[in-house]
């Protein structure tokens, strides 16, 4: 009970000093925009092509910025060394880690659903008809990268290099989550009759695998 | 020294005779005649980078676990030996590829995977790198080494769901799928001296380390004096 | 200060190696701490001093030996049995973007302290942080965000209090508020551990001092040194 306790009232603080400056819900969007206008220019899309690639394009504009959203994660609690007296305060470490995690797929998530207008706009691809299978995909996959881009910021935070670090760790690890939210995505897109099933399958396999190891190694992370 | 140099050329031996059986004893192959031998090479360094990743993953559990600094040397050498394999699999895939198929590069799914697998374990040496306190470093790229091993068989599946999605050109069909016996008993020799070759260039960059671990010691104490 | 609610806690150090890679921080450091003892460690940068604080609060391992606390040591909140040491570290350890209530109702809840909000605002009050309780800590001066350290590291009322260099960029006002504080806390009963630079204000509060060298214990006052001897780094 005290692990829920916890992980709600750390949730709280990491909300609550987001929507206090915003820095992080803002520049992620900002990135994902920026990368789906240049994909455009990069590409010259017509109407037909651009459905071809416009669910891999939003799923690999999503990887990317969600590496550079997550990078913060541990970091920032380096200053004045705050994960201390977390360390000192919380009965259970994993609370901290679940409290981290539910924030960033949160903010993932609002990023995603402030995007999603834009990009079917901008792609002209369908997005309403088959918008609770999306949000489905939407949250399977914001979980599964939150987990383990919270993990790893864990371990890029006290290495050089940190900035480069956390997207070289991450996205191979991800791989996954692009390939099948891609593919997903774009069998939904293209109104394909039936649903990916199998895929959506491999998504929660990736969230309960990397849940699970962060529960077991999480105290390992957070080492001094 | 001399163990090193006596085993050093059993290994040789070793590798040299599967090499004799792949390009001699095995019989000729239908459609890619001499081609396909490479498959005894590819197909088998593939199954000892992927043992040799695996011990690797051992090694990172013993260090959390147990915290000696020999599981970290075991880690580090077989990270590299079984990468060492995996580029071996990666370049022989599409030195096959292009006389079968006109391309070099397909993304089967296996040779895709097999990318990614490689990635990994780039990232897990760069990790490596960027940590200079060694019992910061041993732990951390333990944690990371963790994380990208259980992610293997995800990505292997994930990736392999996605080409039945889309079919492409299969590098090399599978690894015993239709191999006759003189075949068979060719590959599973190949695959043993891959292993052993593994397990010999694992032992002796594992000693390299633990040299150099000792010299920085000793210069550390000359220092400190 | 409100009246405390624990048992006097003393403390064993039996042994403990601290090793960073090859560096060895400490070397076979034993001691004995009684209960409500204020102990001044004394040594130059590197001695030690802050990785022994560390590992009696807990945060870090260490790599051989034992530590363990005596007495029954019941403090304020929380169902644990286990010792937790209120740590007043180098670094103040609250959040910049939350005010100082935010941040003490933050650690509060998470040690499941009871009355959380009560207990917020007699701590602030003793502090004297009352009414910028609603600022960020950012806006702080070096000596409220050491104030709003304190009040964070007493919030569960421990039995033992670790201060590490305490009194570093803080002006003379801010040295004796602070001196007034740990001696108050001591004469409540707690078992204080301070490392300290040279005599203060502070080291006079001492009841025993000890010297750290390169990662062992070099003098102590139970076993004949004098105070002046140790702070001053002076051959006893």
């Amino acid at each position: 009970m005290s692990l829920l306790a916890n992980t709600s009232a750390l949730l709280g603080k990491e909300l609550r000093t987001e929507f206090r400056s915003r820095e992080l819900l803002t520049t992620t969007i900002v990135f994902i925009l920026i990368v789906l206008v240049l994909f455009s220019f990069a590409f010259n899309p017509t109407s037909d092509e651009s459905r071809q690639f416009a669910s891999g394009l939003l799923w690999l504009a999503l990887l990317f910025a969600s590496s550079l959203m997550l990078q913060p994660c541990f970091l920032r609690e380096q200053n004045n060394d705050t994960l201390s007296a977390l360390r000192l305060s919380v009965s259970d470490p994993f609370a901290i880690f679940l409290a981290k995690l539910a924030a960033n797929t949160l903010f993932l998530l609002l990023a995603e659903l402030l995007l999603l207008p834009l990009f079917a706009v901008m792609y002209n691809v369908p997005v309403v008809p088959v918008l609770h299978w999306l949000l489905l995909v939407f949250f399977l996959a914001s979980l599964g990268i939150s987990i383990a881009g919270t993990a790893l910021s864990a371990i890029s935070a006290q290495a050089r290099m940190r900035e480069l670090l956390l997207p070289l760790l991450l996205l191979p690890l991800l791989t996954p989550i692009l390939v099948v939210s891609a593919e997903v995505t774009r069998s939904l897109l293209d109104r394909e009759p039936f649903v990916r099933w199998k895929g959506i399958g491999f998504i929660g396999v990736f969230d309960v695998v990397f849940l699970t190891a962060l529960w077991l190694f999480g105290e390992y992370l957070l080492e001094e | 020294m001399l163990k090193s140099a006596v085993i050093g050329a059993v290994v040789v031996f070793l590798v040299g005779a599967a090499a004799y059986g792949a390009f001699y004893i095995a019989p000729d192959e239908k459609t890619m005649h001499v081609l396909y031998r490479i498959f005894y090479f590819h197909a088998a360094a593939a199954w000892a980078g992927m043992t040799a990743f695996f011990v690797c993953f051992v090694a990172n559990l013993l260090y959390v676990w147990r915290r000696d600094e020999k599981y970290d040397a075991v880690a580090i050498s077989s990270a590299e030996v079984g990468l060492a394999f995996i580029t071996v699999v990666l370049i022989t895939g599409p030195i096959w590829a292009k006389p079968a198929w006109g391309i070099y590069w397909t993304w089967d799914a296996r040779l895709t995977s097999t990318f990614v697998l490689w990635l990994l374990y780039i990232s897990y040496l760069l990790l490596r790198t960027l940590i200079e306190e060694s019992d910061r470093r041993a732990l951390l790229s333990a944690l990371f080494g963790i994380f990208a091993f259980i992610d293997v068989p995800i990505v292997f599946g994930a990736i392999r769901w996605w080409r039945t999605q889309h079919p492409a050109p299969v590098i090399m069909g599978g690894p015993g799928s239709g191999l006759d016996p003189t075949m068979r008993k060719v590959f599973f020799f190949s695959v043993l001296a891959m292993h052993v070759l593994m397990a010999f260039l694992i032992a002796e960059r594992y000693r390299l380390e633990k040299l150099r671990t000792d010299l920085e010691l000793v210069r550390r104490e000359a220092e400190a004096t | 200060m409100t009246p405390p609610a624990f048992s006097p806690v003393g403390l064993r150090l039996e042994n403990i190696d601290k090793r960073y890679g090859r560096l060895l921080a400490l070397r076979g450091v034993s001691l004995t701490i009684a209960a409500g003892e204020c102990v001044v460690f004394a040594g130059r940068n590197g001695s030690g001093k802050t990785t022994l604080l560390r590992i009696v609060s807990q945060l870090v391992r260490p790599s051989r030996g034992t530590l363990t606390f005596s007495g029954s040591g019941a403090p304020g909140g929380g169902e644990s049995n286990a010792i937790r040491p209120g740590f007043v570290a180098h670094a103040t350890m609250v959040y910049d973007e939350l005010t100082a209530e935010e941040n003490l109702l933050l650690f509060a809840r998470l040690q499941e302290i009871a009355q959380p909000e009560k207990r917020v605002e007699t701590l602030l009050h003793d502090v004297g942080l009352s009414e910028r309780r609603g600022s960020l800590v950012r806006t702080f001066s070096r000596g409220m965000r050491q104030r709003a350290a304190i009040a964070r590291a007493l919030l569960h009322e421990p039995a033992v209090l670790l201060l590490d260099e305490p009194a570093t960029g803080l002006d003379p006002q801010g040295v004796t508020w602070l001196a007034e504080a740990i001696r108050r806390l001591r004469d409540s009963g707690r078992t204080i551990l301070m490392s300290l630079h040279g005599e203060s204000e502070i080291s006079q509060l001492g009841t025993r001092a000890i010297r750290l060298d390169a990662g062992s214990i070099a003098a102590d006052t139970r076993t004949g040194a004098t105070f002046r001897s140790i702070l001053t780094f002076a051959d006893a």
